[in-house]
């Protein structure tokens, strides 16, 4: 598979504050990757240092097998940063035409790209004249103006109001189709779960994850359960080697499994025991549940 | 380069406010000195016509049109450190290198403007000078004509000077108006420097040593032609003389400077995390 970034040992300090330590992960073309993290994890500064605007302090990154320098790798690349900054005075083509020139690409995409994000209609009004979803859709415009190799955004929804959110998701996926490599950091969960296949989980600069997401975390998944009677049933799933942890809350009993079990074993099980279903949901933990409890057991 | 250059300018001449500026420093030194060179009728009292008083006669005039225009190389400034400013405030020195622009490529598409834009000002006060100076000066042979040719050196070596250390300021401090204000501070230090060097050692050593300073040496190069054209009408005086040429090590030293600001503003930006 064809590797498209490369980091090894990333080392970044700003005075005594270490806000990267030591990470190391591979990025391969056709994925959509997710960087999670809280805010302050280090996700800006990692992407940063690929980026070329952050010097690192230790370690080494490498674009495309290193075939290319960094800023003419960046020219295949397309990167969006927390905020869209764009030459207020200039218009939306205008400011295209600029990035197309740094790019080295010709301008007959502009139009094209700007359709994609729906700014067609507004390409000549001037940049400081945009809400903050079009500025933020007008910076993915220019992010996909040369065809890139992979799309990073950082934190792309941040700031923005349902629907902006709403435009942007609509729009990374339509990328994600395409095939697009896609590098994804955000605090957001739901967002990197619905578009995400893979993901580095990052916490005060330090690797906790790196793989796909459903192999985040060695969970089997739980059963939501009740029954004609749950008395009986909590004393028999407690006595069962294949649960672990079982929570009461509001009728509905939570019982985490220790090992894989179909949901047909299960009710045949209760059945077999005299306890009769009343209701039976078979989950895995959210993206969500899943990275708290990565983050609080370290 | 022409790439650079082409990027710059569109981010400049986009821009209303440096159109405007730009034009000012651009247009009106030549405009000042075409209208100083025509007849004045003075409320109807005198007719001044300094084309009478010889200051247009050649090779004197060269000394005289490149000292006048380069007084309004201040406007410019103001262009160069907002061309910094701006990209600061608008965060679009981090997109342009996201965008894959190196840091190298950055700062020299700002030195190529400079230089481009000094070269046109250097160009336009060559024709204009010559223009006037064939319309009025009494000595018109080529050899008069070129003569004193080397003001227009030192005036394309003085602005490419000037706006590499304001493009170093501009980098430095990242807004323009404090970087306005480290010029105004720097020119201040020279002059404390100055005294404090004469009172120790002597005057003219001091003089000397501040010839070496950046914003004197570039000041150096064009000295003021006020004395000089006092003393053309005055041959005799001697104590008048003093040495307005323009020297070779005067131009290397101003050059070193330019080198030594762009490398330290590449150099600022290499280290600095965005």
């Amino acid at each position: 598979m064809e590797t498209i970034l490369n980091i090894k040992n990333i080392t970044k300090k700003y005075g005594s504050l270490t806000a990267v330590k030591n990470l190391s992960f591979t990025i391969e073309k056709g994925h959509v990757y997710g960087i999670l993290g809280p805010n302050g994890s280090g996700k800006s500064t990692t992407l940063g240092i690929v980026l070329n605007v952050v010097n690192k302090t230790e370690g080494e990154f490498s674009w495309f097998n290193g075939s290319v320098s960094t800023h003419e790798a960046l020219k295949k690349v397309g990167a969006i940063i927390e905020r869209p900054n764009f030459y207020p005075y200039m218009t939306a083509v205008q400011n295209l035409k600029l990035v197309c020139k740094i790019k080295g690409v010709s301008f007959n995409k502009i139009d094209e790209k700007l359709e994609i994000v729906g700014l067609l209609d507004r390409k000549d009004s001037k940049f400081s004249a945009f809400s903050l979803g079009m500025k933020q859709r007008l910076a993915i415009a220019s992010a996909l103006l040369n065809d890139p190799e992979i799309l990073i955004l950082d934190e792309p929804t941040n700031g923005l109001d349902p629907k902006g959110i709403h435009q942007i998701r609509e729009i990374i996926k339509q990328i994600a189709v395409n095939g697009t490599t896609i590098l994804l950091a955000s605090h957001l969960l739901d967002e990197v779960e619905k578009v995400c296949s893979h993901v580095v989980v990052l916490r005060k600069g330090v690797k906790l994850y790196a793989g796909r997401v459903d192999a985040i975390t060695s969970s089997h998944g739980f059963f939501e359960v009740q029954s004609n009677d749950d008395t009986e049933m909590i004393k028999l799933l407690e006595n069962n080697p294949s649960f672990g942890d079982i929570k009461v809350q509001n009728n509905l009993v939570t019982a985490f499994l220790k090992e894989p079990m179909k949901s047909e074993d299960f009710n045949k099980l209760m059945f077999e025991n005299n306890i009769i279903l009343t209701h039976l949901v078979q989950r895995k933990e959210s993206l969500e549940e899943q990275f708290l409890q990565l983050t609080d057991h370290q | 380069m022409l790439r650079l250059l082409n990027l710059e300018l569109q981010k400049l001449l986009l821009n209303r406010s440096s159109r405007v500026l730009i034009f000012i420093s651009f247009v009106l030194p030549f405009f000042v000195i075409l209208l100083s060179s025509l007849k004045i009728n003075v409320f109807g009292l005198f007719t001044l016509e300094l084309g009478e008083l010889g200051v247009f006669n050649f090779p004197i005039i060269w000394h005289l049109t490149t000292f006048f225009a380069s007084q309004f190389k201040f406007f410019f400034a103001i262009v160069v450190v907002s061309m910094i400013g701006n990209e600061y405030s608008n965060k679009t020195i981090k997109q342009n290198l996201i965008d894959g622009l190196s840091k190298k490529e950055f700062i020299m598409s700002k030195f190529y403007t400079i230089v481009f834009f000094s070269l046109i000002s250097t160009v336009l006060i060559f024709f204009i000078t010559l223009s006037i100076g064939l319309y009025y000066s009494s000595y018109t042979e080529a050899s008069i004509i070129f003569t004193d040719i080397s003001y227009i050196m030192a005036y394309f070596v003085k602005l490419v000077g000037f706006f590499s250390l304001c493009l170093f300021f501009g980098m430095l401090v990242k807004r323009s108006a404090f970087a306005l204000a480290f010029l105004f501070i720097l020119f201040i230090v020279e002059w404390i420097l100055y005294a404090i060097l004469s009172s120790n050692i002597n005057s003219d050593m001091a003089e000397r040593i501040q010839n070496f300073f950046p914003l004197k040496s570039m000041y150096k190069l064009i000295d003021q032609p006020f004395q000089r054209i006092t003393m053309s009408k005055f041959p005799d005086k001697s104590a008048m003389t003093y040495d307005y040429a323009v020297h070779s090590y005067e131009i290397i030293i101003v050059l070193c400077w330019t080198a030594l600001f762009v490398f330290l503003s590449y150099k600022l930006l290499k280290n600095r995390d965005l």
